[in-house]
């Protein structure tokens, strides 16, 4: 994919730029009769204060919470989004995987900056999977994940294990896709949170559903070799 | 609590959930069901139009020897039909959690598409639970 260049200049939250005041412009200016309609106060999108979120200090919505309904009208929009532009499950989990690696991209730098000077970069596989566990899981849902395990045959996965998503609380998946399961949008965040901390993974969710907990979700994350070859060379340089 | 049956019926009488709670009920073929639910739609419909009193809302309770049915229409015509035995008290608050579960488990579905049958597994989980608390 190439990048390719903006094709209009970048006017953030302006739905008319030729409006804006001071935006300098090829055409004649108006006469003073032609006055351009004034922007209804509709059109705005600044509070009242003329302050966005862009404007507020990083750490004061650290405890801010949500409405979960609003999130889950959310986000079934986002499902039924990608499903008119997929033709499988496979690409409808790809769509929803990218949609959460750009949120775990831009959360990995807030919780960063968040934890200030005792923050750090984690260098160890088990290091990471606990930040995930604990901290990003906190962040996102308001508890920690509910275990985390090492695949018995597989050297490079490891499993984190939700007994109940929170993305999924309102989902039920039709029996023909079945195998689909919406919280690959997860996966995407803890996918976006591994590359980004330098432990290029891959992220897959799948649903292991038990008596106890229909919903159950296991991330399946296998991580690339690199990532090994450096922990075994970190395991070997302790005593 | 002893509820024996919930209907749900979309707003143009369509049958779009059915199930029962309790044994020993009368089968009834599904396309009985749905004749039922389509007859329903009709009776509520003339009782709100012959009704003495101006701005009635239509049938709400139906008392038998053996069972008493609730009818409660949410403001976008969806009706929630529950049958319950005949002495059941607080069956309003029923009508309204079972509503609220639909409102939970189905609207927020993203796979469910709107007026047409329920097939949502989180929806009957929930709905079990609440109607049917394991004894």
């Amino acid at each position: 994919m190439s990048l390719q260049p903006p094709t209009s200049p970048f006017v953030p939250f302006s739905p008319n730029p030729a409006l804006q005041p001071g935006t300098p412009s090829s055409t004649t200016p108006l006469s003073i009769a032609q006055k351009p309609p004034p922007v209804s106060s509709a059109s705005l999108r600044y509070a009242s204060t003329r302050r966005s979120i862009y404007d507020r200090n990083l750490n004061r919505t650290q405890r801010a919470e949500l409405s979960k309904a609003s999130f889950a009208f959310l986000f079934g929009e986002m499902i039924q989004y990608a499903q008119k532009r997929v033709s499988g499950i496979q690409d409808l989990e790809k769509k929803l995987n990218i949609q959460g690696y750009s949120i775990g991209q831009r959360l990995l730098e807030l919780l960063l900056f968040r934890e200030g000077r005792s923050a750090k970069r984690e260098t160890r596989i088990l290091g990471i999977l606990q930040f995930i566990a604990q901290t990003v899981y906190r962040h996102l849902f308001n508890k920690p994940a509910d275990g985390l395990e090492r695949s018995h045959d597989k050297d490079d996965e490891y499993m984190l294990i939700d007994h109940e998503p929170v993305v999924n609380t309102y989902i039920s998946v039709p029996k023909e896709i079945s195998l689909l399961n919406c919280a690959a949008f997860v996966a995407g965040i803890i996918e976006a949170v591994l590359d980004g901390s330098l432990f290029p993974a891959r992220v897959t969710a799948h649903s292991t559903p038990t008596d106890q907990y229909p919903g159950r979700t296991v991330y399946l994350i296998k991580f690339e070799e690199s990532v090994l070859e450096r922990e075994a060379m970190l395991a070997g340089g302790k005593p | 609590m002893v509820i024996l049956s919930v209907m749900i019926l979309n707003k143009a009488g369509g049958l779009i959930y059915q199930r029962d709670f309790h044994e020993g009920l009368h089968k009834l073929s599904s396309n009985d069901f749905l004749v039922l639910a389509g007859t329903f739609h009709g009776v509520h419909a003339i009782t709100s139009r012959i009704s003495p009193v101006h701005g009635s809302g239509g049938l709400e309770v139906l008392e038998s020897e053996n069972f008493r049915m609730q009818c409660f229409q949410t403001l976008t015509g969806t009706k929630f039909l529950i049958f319950a035995e005949p002495h059941q008290p607080n069956i309003d608050v029923i009508c309204r959690r079972v509503y609220e579960l639909y409102a939970d488990y189905v609207m927020k579905n993203p796979f469910y598409q709107i007026e047409m049958p329920i097939r949502c597994e989180a929806f009957d989980r929930h709905l079990m639970a609440y109607l049917k608390p394991k004894q």
